[in-house]
């Protein structure tokens, strides 16, 4: 189970593998991102009707229509278009958004670390939770934690994540008045601190106004423990039955028997052969995590991307939201990859087999 | 002698499986708590609009926003509409999203894995060239555009529901298709002179047949969840229609002033559905498959 210490293994045969290893994995991610634009430009043209009517928007004359038929090279065939698309995507443009005339771009950009603080934030919080508690669980089987640790990994798959959130509301705002109103990233009494990185708590930190940095750790706190409730089944689970099969393993058996204590065979021996099937699982928390980010946005009213998409829905303004599938859709399989690339670092036997 | 021998085998198939589930609720009484449930969220969707008190679409603004008592169990809404009511009613739509949503993608994914695992070669790298893109998407996200694209109604929330589901089943159909392309009985079937197509029907997915069956109660919490999480949104479901999703969205702009019951309760009913659906989906994969019990 060890990484083996092959003899004559040098550095240098090490880093190509490990090379090797990264761009293999690169070259495997082309094809999804290749799908990814495919199926969002189908998307487009899956439009029941003619697509120029839906992109013009539900007010527009027959003159706008054509205006915008032409402009989107509608009138062409569809290969053409795919071509269009692609070139335009290489330059950046995501088309414009019709209910704020803006650059689908530019405010997705705009938006997206307001999503990416809050999913982040929600992430660790649910590590720091899971990890220790599927550990305990598993190394007291049938214990009260490990029961406990059942009915939240079956009890936080049901639950809806909106509904979580609303009942967090309830609760810590209306009830207790310990949280703040679920009104967005930053109470009106502050104003946002300069961007630098557009994470609010960073950029407070930087700009030395611990006052920011608490108002808007009130707003995120909420949110972010919804999230945290969501993903914390997955990984509680994984944790316990990857520590559960590390546990009954022949060398924790020998390391035991070497009269080594509890906390080194657990921690050292155990752990860090426990965690590479929970990375994995990452990769499943993430296709989680980003949908129910939208959700949880719109419980919070936070000015995130999944809050701009669903306003655009509602207000049939397409462009927007097909901007906003394609950008999940990049980072899901650039976080895949990054995964990939992560578990290959830390596992010697990976790297092998590429 | 010849008695006792026969007596066994003329139990017919019924009482023995009445029998052999007796013994599996009897050894796991959280299935069987599951399954009363399961029962009871049936007997809503069927029942539920002729043994509601009120009339689910009725309004009153007399008497609208009321906390639960007596008269309204649940409270009142906006526009006095009894939520008890809607929250039954509206049973019926979201179990019948999720089980045809279940079932369509038990026919997509079941039959394209299916093919994949018996032909392999070309359908196996088309099937899953399509699982692995529907993969590249967050999963959620992908059902919103779907929807988004196609057209915002019912129909589409369940055709999405399925799509999105779809990599899961032909990937579990595909691999059990194809450790049993060599088995011994499909040997045996191919040298009577049974062709691929006979073989496949009569051989393969007959015994495929139960392991999905196992997953599609596993998803059916996951394709509740994800059709009222698009309601929840506006997508599909319009008001006044009742309906958990739409509800809960419906409610939660009175969280914040205090009237908890309008966002509480059909989202307490979503929550117990799908609490039932995973349980009762575990205690299945359970009797199928003891090995994975974790």
């Amino acid at each position: 189970m060890g990484g083996p210490d092959r003899p004559g293994h040098d550095d240098h045969n090490e880093r190509r593998e490990m090379l090797t290893m990264i761009v293999k994995r690169l070259a495997m991610a082309i094809p999804s991102l290749i799908g990814v634009v495919v199926v969002t430009f189908l998307l487009t043209r899956a439009l029941p009707g003619d697509p120029a009517v839906y992109f013009a928007g539900p007010a527009a004359t027959p003159q706008a229509i054509q205006q915008v038929r032409v402009n989107l090279g509608l009138d062409k065939p569809l290969i053409e278009q795919f071509g269009r698309y692609v070139v335009d995507l290489a330059h950046g443009n995501l088309g414009t958004s019709l209910t704020t005339g803006q650059p689908v771009a530019t405010e997705l950009r705009n938006r997206l670390p307001a999503s990416a603080e809050l999913t982040l934030l929600g992430l660790i919080v649910s590590i720091v939770i899971a990890v220790p508690l599927g550990i305990v669980a598993a190394t007291k089987p049938n214990s009260l934690i490990d029961q406990a640790c059942r009915v939240i990994s079956t009890a936080g798959v049901s639950l809806p994540v909106f509904f979580t959130g609303l009942i967090l509301v309830y609760v810590f705002y209306y009830l207790l008045g310990w949280a703040p109103a679920p009104l967005g990233r930053l109470d009106v009494f502050y104003t946002e601190p300069p961007h630098v990185t557009g994470f609010y708590l960073i950029d407070s930190l930087i700009a030395g106004d611990p006052g920011t940095f608490m108002a808007s750790l009130k707003q995120l706190i909420l949110p972010a423990l919804t999230l945290a409730i969501f993903s914390l089944a997955p990984i509680t689970r994984m944790t316990r039955a990857s520590m559960l099969a590390v546990l009954s393993s022949d060398f924790v058996r020998t390391a035991r028997a070497s009269g080594l204590s509890a906390y080194t065979v657990i921690i050292t021996y155990a752990f860090r052969n426990a965690m590479l099937p929970v990375i994995t699982t990452l990769g499943m928390v993430f296709s989680f995590l980003l949908g129910a980010n939208v959700l949880v946005e719109k419980v919070f009213a936070w000015p995130g991307i999944g809050s701009y998409a669903v306003e655009a829905l509602l207000a049939s303004d397409f462009a927007p939201v097909q901007g906003f599938v394609l950008t999940m859709a990049v980072m899901y399989v650039m976080l895949n990859l990054l995964i990939d690339i992560l578990y290959g670092l830390i596992d010697p036997r990976v790297r092998l087999e590429a | 002698m010849t008695d006792l021998a026969a007596s066994p085998r003329q139990e017919s198939s019924l009482t023995a499986l009445v029998r052999h589930s007796r013994y599996v609720l009897g050894e796991n009484p959280v299935t069987g708590f599951a399954f009363a449930l399961f029962v009871l969220i049936v007997l809503a969707a069927v029942f539920g609009p002729h043994i509601v008190p009120y009339d689910p679409l009725a309004s009153d603004t007399s008497e609208a926003l009321k906390p639960p008592s007596l008269q309204h169990w649940f409270g009142t809404d906006q526009l006095g509409r009894d939520v008890f009511s809607r929250v039954v009613v509206a049973t019926r739509l979201d179990f019948f999203i999720a089980v045809a949503s279940v079932a369509l993608v038990f026919l997509m994914g079941g039959l394209a894995g299916v093919a994949a695992g018996f032909f392999g070669g070309w359908t196996d790298r088309i099937v899953g060239r399509i699982a692995d893109t529907i993969m590249a998407f967050p999963l959620f996200v992908l059902a919103m555009g779907i929807v988004a694209a196609l057209g915002n109604t019912v129909q589409n929330i369940v055709l999405a529901t399925a799509i999105v589901n779809f990599p899961l089943y032909a990937r579990i159909a595909r691999a059990e298709a194809n450790i049993r392309r060599e088995a011994g009985f499909v040997e045996a079937a191919r040298l009577s002179g049974n062709s691929d197509w006979r073989i496949l029907t009569f051989q393969i997915l007959p015994n495929v047949f139960p392991i999905l069956v196992v997953q599609m109660s596993l998803t059916m919490g996951y394709a509740i969840l994800n059709a009222a999480g698009l309601s929840f949104i506006g997508l599909g479901v319009r008001p006044p229609t009742p309906e958990w999703g739409i509800m809960v969205a419906e409610g939660a702009q009175f969280i914040v002033s205090g009237e908890w019951w309008n966002a509480f309760f059909p989202g307490a009913a979503l929550m117990v559905a799908v609490f039932c659906f995973n349980l009762l989906g575990d205690g299945l994969r359970d009797m199928v498959d003891p090995r994975r019990r974790t």
